[in-house]
């Protein structure tokens, strides 16, 4: 493989960039793989990745209906943060960010993740004891995390209105600098092109149409394009899709999937240097490398599969954004889409065995999932390695819903990301 | 945004005045103490999640404060019927059908 | 300076008012009715910007809503400036400022075009994901440098003067575009009777027909337009809307429309005025006639400026009366590309060539060429540019009939203005916007609106009808039907069709990248996306890197991704991807557009919805007092509720072991009238409260009231409050403050899904209520000064009960319930009575030394009895039992109670789960901050294990010592034991486990 960097970049140039090599394969599917990860987004791709480089499993096909990285991966608004309440939530993200730290190098693709910090501000007394509590966890957790007055979001934010003239005035807030935004697409790619380099199969416009059963065990996917892929353990990982796959294979899941929508401005000059999250007024923003002001919120409520939500979220996001930052209300939205989150009960996913043997499910990452992409590759990886759950994993068993064992973030996750 | 009409109100109102609620026709157990752990994990927290025709519960938050049942295709996002609680739809989600 | 450029007579514009501006520092004058961009050409400005990645010079291109190059930042003041306006879709006002947005240190002076022209090498697709990454740490410099080098225009700094409202319509029939086709539907669906809008992105109706010479129904285009409008709005049922752009299709013919009312007529709008509207309109129909918008030809050095549209060069001449150029050549693929040069020859001006790429073109056009002696060049194209600033000259040379590549040897002509007509492609982008697929259509070379998902009907450009008699009678068929489906008459066999000439038009030529004699990556660059300044080259690599899906190709090179969307490069770039894989367009498929159609302002979308009116305040009756009294308020829900009453010179500590101190020793007073109220009628209330709280409700008798707990399925608490039996068929329930909502839908959603056998009623009463509490050891002695009709003795009225008679002569009920642990009464009133018996009180309360208390003294006091408040004790992974407070529990009930079997889970009863309990630190007067998180062993390694958090922690001043409760797994067996709080300055508190009751644990103080 063509390694990339600065000098690279100058001989092509000398060559007028005629010999770039593909990225990655475009390869016809084999009849038997050990492993097939059904969904070609980052935390699919991820997972393909450090199969093959931790667990040396290479036999590895990763099925994808549409595009890589089309999905939640190419839909949402990049935040990365392992800020989370509840010890197992906490870890897993944290194993997330970890990994985060060294992936453009790990992967010798620059995905731009960047460590501009990210502020959850508190609007009440109560959002001030929950970021107390959780930044307390945090920092006990060995997770950077600090509380803030207003003055010191303030003067981290200096275009933000701190002032006590707001409807909801800005009280606090919880500061991660370790937290950060990083480059969607990349993060596909950057997977993508590390696994083929592996000799994973990466087999994109091919969708599964059924999920073979034998005997309690799965054996193999259907595919419409390419018929029967026969897999010795299958991992589904299909925001967006997951309870459509359960279904195949004859078993519910837990969850929702909502629309999730956001939004962009038209790019402008630096202004906003880190990521401003508020659960209270409900919205959140960071400003992409490009220029634009990179905007959401929650999903919407309905369930809905159509990649688009309703008017009124979008308004009620940009209200959000213009009560917390007044100078934006003459700054022009560009454009907005839309996402299909799968939502757990408890606002954690689930990474978890399933009825079916042989068969892993990796969903219900709800609104935040891009921050774990690493990581939850890392330990689904590890989960279809071995056949059981990597530790970091064990909590987040589809079984926690008949035990009542949930870990409830909706505080810590209350507004999407 | 949805126009969605309201069975109880016989008019058409606009999505704001409504809160989707969920999946229809989930009924409580009668003998909920003589349910598993994981019919109870059932009965709160496993759903349908149909990409297609979903009944679902809705109520007219904003309006009537009534709760009423939607098919609507999740993927289209067409209402294709209202009806209210303790009817039974008339567009069936079973393909079969 | 002198307009150089623009014509004596003719155009739309207004000579006689001349507008003043300045653009970059210099002063210029157009007249009114121009655009930014028409007087800035009109003056001879060729040069608007400097590309953002290669830093090149930029002229303008186009004449509306599709414009790449001419983002301006407007505004003649801090507060009202406004980033990446477009000069084309701006008309000019008198003092307009207008800066252009990239360029360093000047757009005309450029230093980064030099470093662009040397680095643009090294900027492929994508360069940024293959470097940059070494060493690591360097990432963050990096990045500040590509920062700064992107983005357009800057956000203001200083807060946004203007206002911003919202509309709601309905509408029979929504017509989008006012050009031939919606003037057409549009009148024909107003005669129906149909309430019609009409919305239009232009300042004025017409559309193309503005720099038309063409004739309809015998008089010429612009006269027909001004008959047309002028009978629209003489119809009550019909709403015209120009400046007014048609941006989002959302679900259910939803459609938002962004008009702009003063951004024509000053830096800020005029005192009073609104500077924005959204219309929010639901639609019964929708005909969409949005037109069209014509492709350029990719080609060598395309972006120099004098490189334009041709229809936008027609525009400027017969609209504004502006000739951007002295010497033109038009390179065209079809016979509308003509018009262009017609205009310019009309206008005066020398024409070098006409370059027509097909082989054999000879229609009308080719005729009427002949006829002005024109010199044509056909089966060539324009291969390259040259010049500096501003086009210099062109190379022309044979192409084979496909276009696939150059035949013949390359020569050069001078000229400084090109055109380029390359085909047009439909406005598909609100059909798109519902989640209709567009369609290829072969023989027009463009996509059109697929089959509609809506109730929407297409006429005119927008559905491939380019000529205008098509365009007029696809209007008047399509706005009748869209009446005719409305629920309207119209007769469809009499339908008025107005009539223009048929021009016979010789077939178009699909070209989406002209060829040049060197393959495309070692050709000078031929722009696909200007504004990002995405090239054929780029294209083409995307491909051969192995990105192969449309939408990868978009991601990659960032086509289509700038502030126009790829309004003109997108298409010509899904041709250019399917060309380098070998596959047909259709098969490659489009990108998906995504509203908005254009920009649209954040304070538009906000509307009046900001500052005060971001969300409603809910105030008590007694606020003013509050408020009069010096109280500081938190927000608690919407309520704006008293937090505590400072006294001048007092810190809130102060103020509060005041409040605590006048309290347990004689008597405070609260404000509790935001705590929810529901009022539940019926047969079966008593029923139903046994059913929805996890304690027994069967026998509390009439008169008497009992706390109750409230949990989801899954056993968690989620609410609390006292409910009081007013009859046997009667109830008063109370709710938190914040939960009052969701408890009122959760047992509507019981009642009505659940048991609706149960005849019960439910009503929220809260605002019917102005709720005062009064405790102390002297609240007796003060409510017996103010009734007289109510036995206030200690047996008369027991702990627990409620009575109804008069205070200060207004009737009330009287609970005589506690938050405290004091003897406590708490009074309640109609609303509009509470500040009056309030004040009442207050007369009678200063023997008393009655003082007002906030909701921080209301918890502080209640923590010294261990009372909970849910969501600040609570979090929703709480039982009853983990609370400790199992006697709330009815297990026995004959009902399985919403959340008993939640409760009885395997997780739910295993031993070691976190429990309330009470917390004394060791250091009395150390307050242990709440959100400290216990741990056994404060010296362990990180992570830590957590035990559990502080969820309520206060100075006692009536305790003289700190005290709180908090979770501590398996805590209610641990009584005695100590847990360590680290802290995140690095000290430890110790603190001992307690039971949770600190005062009178066997509450005799709220009996007496």
């Amino acid at each position: 493989m063509q390694k990339y960097s600065g000098f690279g970049l100058l001989k092509h140039a000398l060559s007028h960039h005629e010999n770039w090599q593909r990225v990655w394969r475009n390869p016809t599917p084999r009849t038997h793989y050990d492993v097939i990860i059904i969904g070609g987004g980052g935390h699919g791709l991820a997972t393909a990745y450090y199969l093959a480089k931790e667990h040396g499993i290479t036999n590895v096909a990763v099925i994808e209906k549409g595009y890589l990285g089309g999905g939640n991966t190419a839909r949402n608004t990049t935040i990365v943060r392992s800020n989370y309440l509840w010890d197992e939530a906490a870890h897993l993200y944290e194993h997330a960010l970890k990994l985060w730290e060294g992936l453009s190098q790990d992967l010798n693709y620059n995905v731009m993740f960047s460590q501009r910090g990210v502020l959850n501000l508190g609007h009440t007394l109560q959002d001030m004891r929950d970021i107390q509590r959780r930044v307390n966890a945090n920092r006990l957790n060995g997770i950077d995390g600090e509380v803030l007055d207003a003055k010191q979001v303030q003067e981290i934010v200096p275009i933000m209105d701190c002032s006590a003239n707001r409807r909801y005035p800005v009280m606090g807030a919880s500061w991660q600098p370790r937290g950060g935004v990083a480059r969607h697409d990349a993060v596909a790619w950057g997977f993508a092109r590390a696994a083929d380099r592996l000799g994973v199969d990466l087999i994109q416009q091919c969708e599964v149409v059924d999920i073979q059963v034998e005997d309690g065990a799965a054996t193999a996917v259907v595919t419409k394009q390419h018929g029967t892929i026969k897999a010795g353990r299958i991992g589904c990982v299909v925001a967006g899709n997951s309870s459509v796959l359960a279904q195949m294979a004859g078993f519910r899941l837990p969850l929702e999937s909502h629309p999730l929508q956001a939004l962009v401005s038209e790019p402008i000059k630096p202004v906003l240097d880190t990521v401003v999250m508020s659960n209270h007024v409900h919205g959140y923003i960071s400003q992409a490398d490009k220029g634009d002001l990179v905007i959401g919120a929650g999903i919407d409520g309905y369930n809905g599969y159509g990649q688009r939500g309703s008017y009124p979220t979008i308004e009620h996001t940009v209200q959000a954004i213009v009560e917390l930052f007044p100078i934006f209300s003459r700054v022009r939205m560009n454009r907005q889409w839309g996402g299909i989150v799968d939502t757990c009960p408890d606002a954690c996913p689930i990474i978890s065995d399933t009825p079916v043997e042989n068969l892993f499910f990796n969903c219900g990452w709800g609104t935040g999932g891009f921050k774990a992409t690493p990581g939850s590759g890392h330990v689904f990886a590890a989960t279809l390695a071995k056949g059981e759950a990597h530790e970091l994993a064990k909590p987040f068993s589809m079984y926690r819903f008949y035990d009542g064992a949930l870990i409830d973030e909706h505080g810590a996750a209350g507004v999407a990301h | 945004m949805f126009h969605i009409y309201c069975p109880y109100c016989e008019e058409h109102r606009e999505e704001e005045e409504f809160h989707a609620k969920g999946q229809a026709h989930i009924a409580r157990p009668p003998a909920p103490d003589d349910c598993s752990d994981r019919e109870w994990g059932e009965f709160l927290y496993f759903r349908d999640n149909p990409r297609g025709l979903h009944h679902e519960l809705w109520v007219h938050a904003a309006g009537c404060r009534k709760f009423f049942n939607i098919t609507r295709d999740t993927q289209t996002y067409e209402i294709r019927e209202t009806y209210k609680i303790g009817d039974q739809p008339a567009v069936s989600t079973n393909p079969d059908q | 300076m002198t307009q150089k450029n623009r014509l004596q007579s003719g155009g739309r514009i207004d000579r006689t008012r001349p507008l003043p501006f300045e653009y970059n520092g210099k002063r210029y004058t157009g007249f009114a009715g121009d655009t930014l961009a028409s007087a800035l050409l009109a003056n001879g400005v060729d040069l608007v910007g400097r590309s953002f990645k290669y830093s090149r010079p930029r002229g303008i291109v186009a004449a509306g809503a599709d414009e790449p190059n001419a983002i301006m930042q407007l505004g003649a003041s801090e507060a009202t400036q406004v980033p990446n306006v477009r000069a084309t879709q701006q008309e000019l006002y008198e003092g307009l400022v207008a800066h252009s947005t990239n360029g360093w240190p000047s757009t005309e002076f450029d230093l980064m075009g030099y470093l662009g022209k040397v680095g643009g090498r090294m900027m492929p697709p994508g360069f940024y994901y293959k470097t940059f990454m070494y060493p690591q740490a360097m990432w963050d410099t990096y990045e500040k440098y590509i920062r700064k080098a992107a983005g357009l225009g800057r956000s203001p700094l200083e807060n946004d003067p203007d206002r911003y409202d919202h509309v709601n319509q309905h509408a029979d029939v929504m017509v989008v575009g006012g050009g031939p086709s919606g003037l057409s539907a549009a009148l024909v669906a107003a005669r129906s009777g149909a309430r019609v809008i009409l919305a239009d992105e232009q300042a004025e109706f017409g559309g193309m027909l503005l720099h038309s010479d063409e004739q309809i129904d015998g008089v010429a285009a612009v006269e027909w337009v001004a008959d047309r409008v002028r009978a629209l709005g003489e119809m009550d049922n019909v709403l015209l809307l120009p400046r007014s752009t048609v941006n989002g299709y959302h679900d259910h013919n939803f459609l938002t429309i962004h008009q702009r009312l003063s951004d024509h007529l000053s830096d800020r709008a005029p005192q009073g005025q609104v500077r924005q509207r959204i219309h929010r309109v639901r639609a019964r129909w929708v005909v969409l006639a949005s037109g069209a918008i014509e492709r350029p030809l990719v080609y060598g050095n395309n972006d120099l400026p004098g490189c334009m549209l041709a229809s936008a060069v027609s525009t400027y001449i017969k609209r504004y009366a502006v000739v951007p150029g002295q010497r033109l050549v038009l390179m065209t693929t079809n016979d509308y590309g003509y018009r262009a040069a017609f205009d310019w020859q009309d206008a005066g001006h020398a024409i070098a060539a006409i370059v027509d790429t097909r082989t054999n073109p000879d229609g009308e056009a080719v005729s009427m060429v002949r006829d002005r002696g024109l010199n044509l060049i056909t089966g060539a194209a324009v291969i390259e540019v040259t010049g500096g600033n501003r086009v210099s000259g062109v190379v022309i040379a044979d192409i084979d009939e496909g276009g696939g590549r150059v035949t013949g040897k390359p020569y050069s002509l001078a000229c400084d203005t090109v055109a380029s007509a390359g085909g047009w492609s439909p406005t598909v982008h609100l059909s798109c916007h519902t989640g209709s697929r567009p369609e290829w259509r072969d023989d027009i070379a463009a996509f059109v609106p697929g089959k509609g998902v809506q109730q929407q009907l297409v006429a005119g450009a927008v559905n491939g009808s380019y000529a205008l008699a098509a365009c007029l009678e696809e209007g008047a068929r399509q706005g009748a039907q869209a009446a005719i489906n409305a629920g309207f008459e119209v007769d469809l066999e009499q339908l008025p069709i107005p009539s223009a000439r048929n021009v016979e038009e010789w077939p178009a030529m699909p070209l989406f990248h002209v060829p040049h004699t060197k393959p495309t990556s070692r050709a000078p660059k031929q722009f696909v996306d200007y504004q990002t300044d995405v090239t054929a080259a780029a294209v083409e690599l995307a491909t051969r890197e192995g990105f192969e899906s449309i939408e990868h190709v978009k991601r990659y090179t960032a086509m289509g991704f700038g502030t126009d969307q790829g309004k003109l490069g997108n298409i010509n770039g899904m041709a250019i991807a399917a060309k380098s894989m070998n596959k047909s367009i259709p098969e490659t498929g489009t990108t998906i557009f995504r509203p908005n159609y254009t920009p649209v302002t954040f304070g538009a979308i906000a509307g009046r919805h900001c500052n005060e009116l971001f969300d409603p305040k809910r105030l008590t009756a007694m606020h003013g007092w509050h408020q009069q009294h010096g109280a500081k308020f938190e927000d608690v829900g919407q309520w704006k509720r008293a937090w505590y009453f400072p006294q001048p010179g007092e810190s809130m500590r102060q103020a509060l072991d005041r409040e605590c101190r006048a309290t347990r020793e004689s008597v405070g007073i609260m404000d509790a009238s935001t705590l929810g109220k529901i009022d539940i009628q019926g047969r079966d209330a008593r029923e139903f409260l046994g059913r929805v709280y996890s304690n027994a409700w069967a026998k509390l008798g009439v008169g008497k009231c009992r706390y109750g707990l409230m949990c989801g399925e899954d056993g968690m608490v989620f609410d609390d409050g006292v409910t009081s039996c007013l009859a046997e068929d009667h109830f008063l329930m109370t709710t938190t403050t914040g939960g009052a909502a969701h408890v009122l839908e959760w047992l509507e959603l019981y009642h009505q899904t659940e048991w609706p056998e149960l005849e019960v009623y439910f009503n929220t009463v809260t605002d019917h209520w102005a709720t005062m509490s009064i405790a102390g050891p002297r609240s007796r002695e003060l409510l017996a000064e103010l009734t007289d009709d109510i036995d206030l003795g200690r047996d008369a009225f027991n702990f627990m009960e409620w009575r109804s008679g008069t205070v200060a002569g207004v009737p009330a009920r009287i609970f005589r319930i506690s938050f405290t642990g004091e003897l406590s009464f708490e009074i309640n009133v109609q609303a509009n009575y509470g500040l009056y018996v309030w004040e009442k009180l207050f007369e009678h309360g200063k023997k008393y030394n009655l003082t007002p208390y906030g909701t921080e003294t209301m918890h502080i006091l209640r923590a010294e009895k261990g009372f909970i408040i849910a969501g600040q004790d609570t979090d929703g992974s709480v039982t009853p039992l983990d609370l400790g407070m199992g006697w709330c529990v009815a297990n026995q009930k004959p009902f399985s109670y919403i959340g008993k079997r939640g409760m009885a889970r395997e997780d739910c009863v295993k031993p070691q789960r976190k429990q309330l309990v009470g917390l004394k630190s060791r250091d009395p007067q150390v307050v242990i901050p709440e959100g400290s998180q216990a741990v056994d062993d404060p010296n362990q390694p990180l992570p830590m294990r957590m035990l559990g958090h502080v969820t309520s922690s206060y100075y006692s001043a009536n305790l003289e010592r700190s005290i709180a409760m908090g979770f501590v797994r398996g805590g209610h067996d641990r009584m005695g034991d100590t847990v360590y709080y680290p802290q995140a300055d690095g000290t430890v508190i110790e603190a001992e486990i307690c039971s949770p009751i600190f005062l009178d644990p066997k509450g005799e103080r709220q009996n007496v």
